[in-house]
């Protein structure tokens, strides 16, 4: 047996081959990768919060701490499941669930690596993969908003309901923007199979600059930076996370959605979140970051896109980008909701509508060699940054008094009290005073309190 | 008989038992549950017909955001846990209406395909659905999207009630002395 096929990139002939015990495997593999990603997930995030906290963290269960979650997870086990009285008992049961299996489903079409052989077989080391692979991405994560709105309904309970009903929000927003900045991906791959996108960043153009010619990276982070920086914010907002964890926003909400769950239904909801930001990651890895590719100087070793070690690239990419996750949660405040939305929709979504206008203008554009569409894309650019640079400054409008924001209302609003109404003081108050007898210490009771 | 029919028959029974369901049930968010179950059984259909790329985006579009969007707006007026009595409309009109329209195309379609054959290229990629819309049928495409686009503008005018209509300021400051009156600030 040759070790040949060992390099070579799975395409979409590969896949339904296997014998079912393989299928098997490979789900098993999948969901452990999820479960044991949620268990190190949530052990990762406190170190680190407790790290950037300059506190130790938890480190007193197992080496490192590492078993802290395993004993949390426990203890929610054993405790009290509790059924709200004005919950709807089926869908309260079931929105849990709806969560933890959406994300978990996103992870089968998520390439962990080549082709490698397992007991004889070559296989590719992902579950499945369809011609359409990024849209099972895409519907997946649109999917798990159910969980999170059905259980803020069937709680039954205001806070949960008010706390579903903007995650709803949230996440259909985001999703237009992530949708958005995959469309650029697909452009430049010509696929939508996720293995398909994996090998298209394998091999990059050639740059030549004065005579020399560069190996211009293939990885569409670097090619499509817009999108790659857009993908990764909704991504943010997509999962819930800070500084966009505005559903659970403890302040304002108690904890959002989940206020009314407990014990092991409350534990799913945190495992589905823990399984969607590492999905999510495995995701931005496979679309933007090469997948499992080596990073450049591991590539001068011949064989470090072959066999099990693209595995070791891919989990590093992956932490890498889990870190990142814990990164904003420790570094930025949350935004407030009109913030939020307004950033989603007006900076976001014209941004990327705009950029992927220039992509597919440029790529309509064959025949220039790379020297002329780097100057294609260079003048245009350098405009823009010198426009933006001496571009006026906007005088910022004089705010309106008080007086003229309550005049300028539309008509039918509410009545205002007006603005410099004097209160006058209760003439209860001064009968209460008036009524209250002095203290007499020189009677000598004990029992009069003055 | 091959697995594959009888899936497309049990995910069409599926369909069609939710969209019943859809429209008797008392229970207000259900409906829409249930809304969800139909068309993701439908977009099962497509997948067992081998369309991937119709049934993804079937999921994606209409299961993902626009049942979302509709329990969205039914939440933000009214989600009653449990079922709500008042839902009396006599629903003959609508069934007969469904009923027949539904006949109606059965019997269309039968008699139209009898016992043709047709023969089909290979169906459900993006490129053929791709060159289909953007060349045979681009103008229902387009002419699609800009009634899409005008339903926006309209919803956009309707929820803004700034937008449209005679500003009640110029008329204040138009009468002098009835300024105060006016304002409604001062009520």
């Amino acid at each position: 047996m040759s070790p040949s096929y060992l390099a070579q990139d799975p395409t979409l002939a590969d896949f339904g081959r296997d014998p079912w015990w393989l299928v098997l495997i490979k789900i098993v593999f999948a969901f452990a990768f999820g479960l044991l990603a949620t268990l190190l997930g949530v052990w990762f995030e406190r170190r680190v919060v407790g790290y950037m906290q300059v506190r130790p963290g938890p480190n007193q269960v197992g080496p490192f701490g590492l078993l802290q979650t395993l004993a949390d997870g426990l203890k929610m086990a054993f405790k009290e499941d509790i059924l709200p009285k004005a919950a709807d008992k089926v869908v309260y049961f079931f929105a849990p669930t709806i969560s933890v299996i959406c994300a978990v489903t996103a992870l089968s079409v998520v390439p962990f690596g080549p082709m490698v052989s397992i007991f004889g077989h070559h296989t590719p080391l992902q579950v499945t993969d369809v011609p359409v692979a990024v849209l099972v991405l895409l519907a997946c994560s649109s999917m798990g908003v159910y969980g999170i709105v059905l259980g803020g309904w069937a709680s039954g309970s205001t806070y949960p309901l008010l706390g579903g009903l903007r995650s709803s929000a949230q996440m259909i927003s985001y999703e237009v923007a992530m949708g958005l900045s995959i469309v650029a991906v697909f452009m430049t791959a010509g696929t939508m199979s996720t293995s398909g996108i994996v090998a298209q960043q394998g091999h990059g153009t050639e740059l030549t600059i004065f005579g020399n010619s560069i190996p211009a990276p293939g990885w569409y982070a670097i090619l499509l930076l817009p999108s790659f920086i857009i993908f990764f914010i909704s991504t943010v907002g997509e999962t819930n996370r800070a500084p966009f964890d505005l559903p659970e926003a403890e302040s304002e909400l108690v904890a959002g959605f989940m206020t009314e769950y407990s014990s092991l239904k409350f534990a799913l909801f945190m495992l589905s979140e823990y399984v969607a930001m590492v999905t999510m990651s495995a995701v931005t890895t496979t679309l933007f970051l090469g997948g499992w590719r080596a990073p450049w100087p591991i590539t001068i070793w011949e064989g470090a896109n072959s066999g099990w070690w693209p595995m070791l690239w891919f989990f590093g990419k992956v932490i890498a980008l889990v870190f990142v996750f814990v990164w904003l949660r420790g570094t930025l405040p949350r935004l407030r909701y009109d913030q939020f939305m307004r950033f989603g929709w007006k900076v976001l979504l014209p941004i990327n509508l705009v950029w992927i206008l220039v992509l597919s203008g440029l790529r309509s554009i064959e025949d220039w060699d790379s020297r002329g569409k780097l100057i294609a894309v260079g003048i245009p650019a350098g405009i823009l940054l010198v426009a933006t640079l001496f571009w006026p400054n906007r005088r910022p409008q004089p705010k309106p008094t008080t007086q003229e924001q309550v005049d300028n209302r539309p008509y039918g609003s509410f009545p205002l009290p007006p603005m410099d109404l004097q209160v006058p003081p209760s003439p209860r108050i001064t009968r209460v005073v008036a009524e209250r007898e002095p203290a007499n210490i020189a009677t000598g009771s004990d029992s009069r309190e003055v | 008989m091959t697995g594959a029919d009888l899936l497309l028959i049990a995910l069409g029974a599926v369909a069609v038992g939710s969209g019943v369901l859809v429209v008797t049930t008392k229970h207000l968010v259900r409906a829409g549950l249930y809304l969800v179950v139909c068309l993701g059984a439908l977009a099962g259909d497509y997948l067992v017909l081998g369309a991937e790329l119709v049934a993804w985006v079937q999921v994606l579009i209409y299961v993902g955001a626009v049942v979302v969007l509709l329990l969205f707006a039914v939440m933000l007026t009214r989600a009653p846990i449990g079922a709500s009595d008042d839902l009396d409309r006599p629903g003959w009109p609508a069934a007969l209406i469904g009923g027949g329209a539904g006949l109606g195309l059965t019997v269309l379609l039968v008699d139209a395909y009898r016992w043709s054959t047709v023969a089909l290229a290979e169906a459900g990629t993006a490129e053929r659905l791709g060159e289909q819309i953007f060349r045979s049928w681009v103008l229902p495409f387009e002419v699609l999207s800009v009634l899409l686009l005008s339903a926006l503008v309209g919803a956009v005018v309707l929820s803004r009630p700034d937008i449209g209509r005679p500003a009640p300021a110029a008329d204040r400051t138009a009468a002098p002395g009835g300024v105060d009156v006016e304002t409604g600030g001062r009520r």
